[in-house]
């Protein structure tokens, strides 16, 4: 049995409550919501934290999936699970069930967040990719209820950095919903099923009613720093009509574009190689979506 | 006797009727188990019992400058705190290993791998114990590691054992078998050669239940207990009253319910003895149990072999010949467990289940700075490799000759009237009929089908591959004129008590970790002496209450502890028919066996049963002449040879050429271990090895950065498969029972860990058989796959 340093535990009653606590303990506290990278770095004692705030009594508060006619909203403690098996969800954008099913396993998929995986940032986290493949915006909440809404470019800050504060809370996503046709997929590349992504890929498709893209958006998970879209693949898409030579492009950018490197999943070359393969893959399986 | 069955129907016949004797049925101990209610090392708790943590080293090599431990004595909690240095003291800092080497207990002078054990606390619990170790302030002096095995023998590598008195070099020994002369004029004569670099990587065990121990030293009595997770508590028992100096017969250890082995709980490690030692400084018990990530990078680790492989032929495909020479990774200790006089383990079966001319094999080990053992993870001394290395060089032969792998194996196996069969590096294989074993894995396969099924997806660019493996097995060592372990000879006691009420107890020297050995040796006397597995006890793991016998690894336990069992069981058998023939008042000549009684010759309504017979021989009035009351005997079996159980595998894989994912979508196992126990015991057993076997050819390894530093220390990281890697195994069977076994019976245990890696591998190559892909090595992860289908497959390490 792995044991974790001490730490003091609080369990919060309410959002306010848990941003309260934050204000009052500073960078020696941390939120736990699911808990599943938080708890095996702390055991390993990768990482050391005086209190821990468990978050986990917000559901109630912040586990949600709303659609309206412009935006989807889903809650920061939104689990995976909810996420998974949320026809709502899959009917307007399938890459996420797409992506959870691939996201480690049943037990760690019953507990783990949205809001968790983004705030953990870790640059082969799959959600980030999904939320950065649908232009995603997070709203982070801090002191006295002052809200900001930020772009998922604005929000990783680094691997394993965020631009939220020590005294601030990710309580939302927001997806912008479009007036056209979309398709969206997700792939991933493991070892094994439940490991990290080798590379994954997400992309997004809008058609107008000619069946033409109007917008595309491709996020790759495991292949840099961080998980931003790709500017020039979207440029290069809009226009046109989809087709093999267009995704063959997509791919190749998609593989310039990116900066993996060379670690026990694989080398830096194949990795560039998946970027491209599963940029076409994915192109190819939201277009067909966005056309049925 | 070789009988040929499909899987189909019969099997189920039986299936869960509670047989009395051999047959499917299922686990007493499951019951157990499943409920949570086994006991294993982690849930003893006795009264004031105290928490050891180990501090390890964070590098692969290092001069230890010095340890302050006074901040860590101060801690809350804090019993003691243990260095090598005071260790030094007691005369324990250095201990045998199991092929007389030895091993630092706490490092003394240096760290020689990443994960050394450098101090330990003793706390009021596991936190504080662990919280302490942050406290131990040691200064260490860098050295340079060696971590490239290639490089350990270079005169200007740096050398790790300077511990041993005038070590100059990393070599550990070199080892030989074959005639070389001969197989090289075979070569040389040969329509065709074959040459190969083939690398099995290190791997590890890996099993659910970490190693640990509670000791508990009663100062009064002079006594120790030690509950801990072996494989083999007598040998160790008698090695702790080496290393400790303390008297054997107040040593008692204790295997309780063990969660998984795989050889990786035959070594003594460190964290046993410094649970002792604990125990004995703080006069309270101690537990002491490593969490995950000191079991992977501390613990026996198996294989690391580099081996050049030859083979030899005519162009009609009749095998001739084959050598190699291997270049062995034993980290920084030997601490390999094997018999003593097989420093390569059983490596020498290499020559696999070909007729061949000639046979030769040169090996060197060295040491590395990387974690000692050697032998572990269920490869049968070594047999893993062995196999791997003529499974997938015939591979290559065929790819060369252009002919179909399984075409070529039938033409060259040893034929069934040629058994016992010496082979050319002296082994003597007991039995065996490989014809129809290899036939029937093919016929469940649709053999012909699969293969036109792959010409039609090549040629529509879809890469699938068929890949065979034909294997033979030595296991249950073993006859102890040649076979020891530190001296202690291999063979194993029995004893069998039948109680009055006619319920049995038998006790055994072997032990398992999850193999079913309390339903497996109930049927073995059930099926003996006629009584129901249910009524037959079977007690294993603790010195104080069984015989002595080295223990369970290499699948040893059916082949010498199985055949203890059925002639003890046997001894008791003859002793009831002599008290039978008094309460029939007949003459032992005119007395029958039906399974459970005697009955008189041409009178079967006059028997006894085995239960009236016990009864009788606890009770009242007399018994025959010169013989005792009570119904028990005792046995101590020594084995006349090895077992040699064989099998057949053919895997079915697709490979998505865009990503190069490798997708096991069939696998057809066919394994011949002579007279079936438990046919549901064996299936199990079955599908475990072939799973750690998808494991090691497509993900596992432990893998180093140059620096030395374990790149695997946790799950995350070193990776072992799940359901959803593995597809549902087909099993088949047939029986060629072994001459020399009392039951006919061989091993299981590690057939499957054994035969599939290589079934797998020469699945993928065949797969990749349009890019001109000869070999790849494992893990066949998708980058290492994509590299061999562009042509640039690289060795691992």
């Amino acid at each position: 049995m792995q044991v974790p340093a001490p730490f003091e535990y609080e369990r919060a009653t309410s959002v306010d409550q848990a941003i309260g606590l934050l204000e009052r303990l500073g960078s020696s506290a941390r939120l736990v919501a699911g808990g599943h990278s938080l708890l095996p770095m702390m055991k390993l004692r990768l990482a050391n934290f005086e209190y821990l705030i468990d978050i986990n009594d917000l559901h109630d508060e912040l586990g949600y999936i709303r659609l309206s006619d412009d935006e989807v909203r889903i809650g920061a403690m939104t689990r995976h699970r909810e996420l998974l098996e949320s026809d709502v969800l899959a009917g307007v954008f399938p890459i996420f069930r797409d992506a959870e099913r691939v996201i480690a396993d049943p037990v760690v998929r019953n507990r783990g967040t949205l809001g968790g995986s983004l705030c953990q940032a870790d640059p082969s986290e799959d959600l980030s990719a999904v939320c950065t493949t649908l232009d995603a915006s997070c709203v982070i909440r801090g002191p006295g209820g002052a809200e900001r809404v930020v772009t998922m470019e604005e929000f990783h800050v680094g691997p394993y950095e965020t631009a939220v504060a020590d005294n601030e809370i990710l309580t939302e996503i927001r997806i912008p919903r479009k007036s056209f046709r979309v398709g969206s997929a997700y792939a991933k590349v493991e070892r094994r099923a439940g490991d990290w992504a080798v590379v994954s890929a997400g992309a997004a498709v809008w058609l107008d009613d000619a069946k033409r893209i109007v917008d595309a958006r491709v996020g790759l998970a495991a292949v840099g720093p961080n998980t931003t879209g790709i500017p020039e693949i979207s440029a290069a898409l809009r226009g046109h009509e989809p087709g093999e030579e267009l995704y063959r492009l997509a791919g190749a950018i998609a593989a310039r574009s990116c900066d993996p490197v060379t670690d026990t999943r694989g080398s830096a070359d194949y990795k560039r190689h998946l970027a491209d393969e599963l940029t076409r893959r994915t192109l190819r399986t939201a277009v067909d979506r966005a056309r049925s | 006797m070789t009988t040929t069955q499909d899987t189909k129907l019969t099997e189920f016949e039986d299936n869960d009727q509670n047989p009395v004797g051999f047959g499917r049925m299922l686990r007493k101990e499951d019951a157990r188990l499943l409920r949570g209610r086994g006991r294993f090392v982690d849930d003893v708790q006795l009264p004031g019992m105290l928490h050891l943590a180990i501090l390890r080293s964070p590098f692969a090599h290092a001069s230890i400058v010095s340890i302050d431990t006074s901040a860590a004595e101060a801690s809350p909690g804090v019993k003691a705190v243990v260095t090598g240095e005071t260790l030094k003291g007691l005369g324990l800092a250095w201990m045998p290993t199991l092929s007389n080497d030895v091993q630092a207990v706490l490092a003394t002078d240096k760290v020689r791998f990443q994960g050394q054990e450098v101090a330990f606390v003793v706390a009021e619990d596991r936190y504080k114990a662990r919280d302490a170790l942050e406290l131990i302030d040691v200064e260490y002096d860098v050295l340079e590691p060696v971590v490239d095995v290639r490089k350990a023998l270079a005169p200007d590598a740096p050398i790790i054992r300077t511990d041993l008195d005038g070590k100059a070099d990393n070599h550990v020994f070199d080892w030989e078998t074959g005639d070389e002369e001969e197989t090289n004029r075979v070569f040389a004569a040969a329509d065709v050669v074959v040459k190969e670099d083939i690398v099995y990587p290190r791997v590890h065990p890996a099993p659910m239940e970490t190693c640990g121990s509670v000791a508990d030293f009663d100062p009064v009595e002079g006594r120790l207990r030690l509950w801990s997770t072996t494989q083999a508590p007598h040998a160790h028992r008698t090695l702790y009253a080496i290393v400790a100096g303390l008297p054997e017969h107040k040593i008692q250890v204790i295997a309780p319910d063990i969660g998984g082995g795989f050889g990786n709980k035959v070594p003594i490690y460190p964290g046993y003895v410094l649970s002792i030692v604990g125990s004995i400084v703080t006069g309270k018990p101690v537990k002491w149990m490593e969490d995950r990530s000191e079991n992977l990078i501390s613990t026996g680790f198996a294989r690391d072999y580099i081996m050049r492989a030859e083979i030899a032929a005519t162009s009609e495909g009749r095998i001739l010949a084959i050598r190699t020479n291997v270049l062995a990774d034993h980290g920084a200790f030997n601490g390999t467990a094997a018999p003593v006089k097989y420093p390569a383990g059983f490596f020498g079966v290499f020559t696999g289940s070909y007729d061949l001319q000639a046979a030769h094999c040169k090996m060197t080990a060295v040491y590395t700075n990387k974690a000692p053992g050697g032998v572990a993870y269920a490869c049968s001394f070594r047999i893993t490799e062995a196999v791997y290395l003529v499974e997938r060089i015939v591979d290559t032969l065929a790819y060369e000759l252009r002919m179909d792998p399984a075409e070529l194996r039938l033409k060259n196996f040893i034929q069934p009237d040629q058994f016992p069969y010496t082979t050319k590096t002296g082994w003597v294989y007991d039995s065996g009929n490989y014809e129809p074993t290899m036939r029937l894995a093919m016929e469940m396969a649709g053999y012909d089908e699969l293969r036109k099924e792959q010409a039609e997806k090549r040629a529509r660019g879809e890469l699938m591959g068929i890949g065979i493996a034909f294997f033979t097995e030595a296991v249950g060592a073993g006859p102890r004129k040649n076979m020891d372990i530190l001296g202690l000879g291999m063979a194993d006691g029995c004893e069998l008590r039948v109680h009055p009420t006619g319920k049995a107890v038998v006790r055994l020297s072997v032990k398992t970790q999850g193999q079913g050995h309390e339903t497996t040796f109930a049927q073995i006397v059930a099926e003996e002496l006629g009584i129901p597995p249910a009524d037959i006890d079977v007690l294993h793991g603790d010195t104080d209450n069984t015989p002595f016998g080295l223990g369970t690894y290499g699948s040893r336990s059916t082949p010498v502890s199985g055949a203890a069992a059925a002639l003890v069981a046997r001894k008791v058998r003859d002793k009831a028919k002599l008290i039978a023939s008094a309460m029939l008042e007949v003459s032992v000549a005119d007395l029958d066996w039906v399974k459970g009684a005697f009955q008189v010759k041409g009178d079967p309504g006059k028997s006894v049963t085995i239960q009236e017979i016990a009864f009788r021989a606890h009770g009242a009035g007399d018994l025959p002449d010169g013989v005792e009351g009570g119904l028990e005997a005792q046995i101590c079996y020594n084995p006349s040879n090895l077992t040699y159980p064989h099998g057949a595998y053919i895997c079915v894989v697709d490979i998505d050429p865009g990503t190069a994912e490798v997708k096991v979508r069939r696998f057809i196992a066919v394994d011949d271990c002579g007279t079936r126990i438990n046919p549901m015991i064996i299936e199990g057993q079955v599908h475990g090895g072939l799973t750690d076997g998808v494991g090691m050819a497509l993900m596992e390894m432990i893998s180093f950065d140059e620096d030395g530093n374990c790149l695997g220390a946790s799950l995350m990281d070193y990776l072992i498969p799940t359901a959803l890697e593995v597809p549902d195994w087909e099993t088949g069977y047939t029986v060629t029972p072994s001459p020399h076994h009392p039951i006919g019976a061989k091993g299981i245990g590690e057939s499957a860990t054994v035969g599939s890696p290589p079934a797998i591998v020469n699945a993928v190559v065949d797969a990749l058989k349009p890019f001109g892909v000869r070999h790849a090595d494992m893990p066949l992860t998708p980058s290492r796959v994509w590299d061999a289908m562009r042509g640039q497959a690289t060795p691992p390490i």
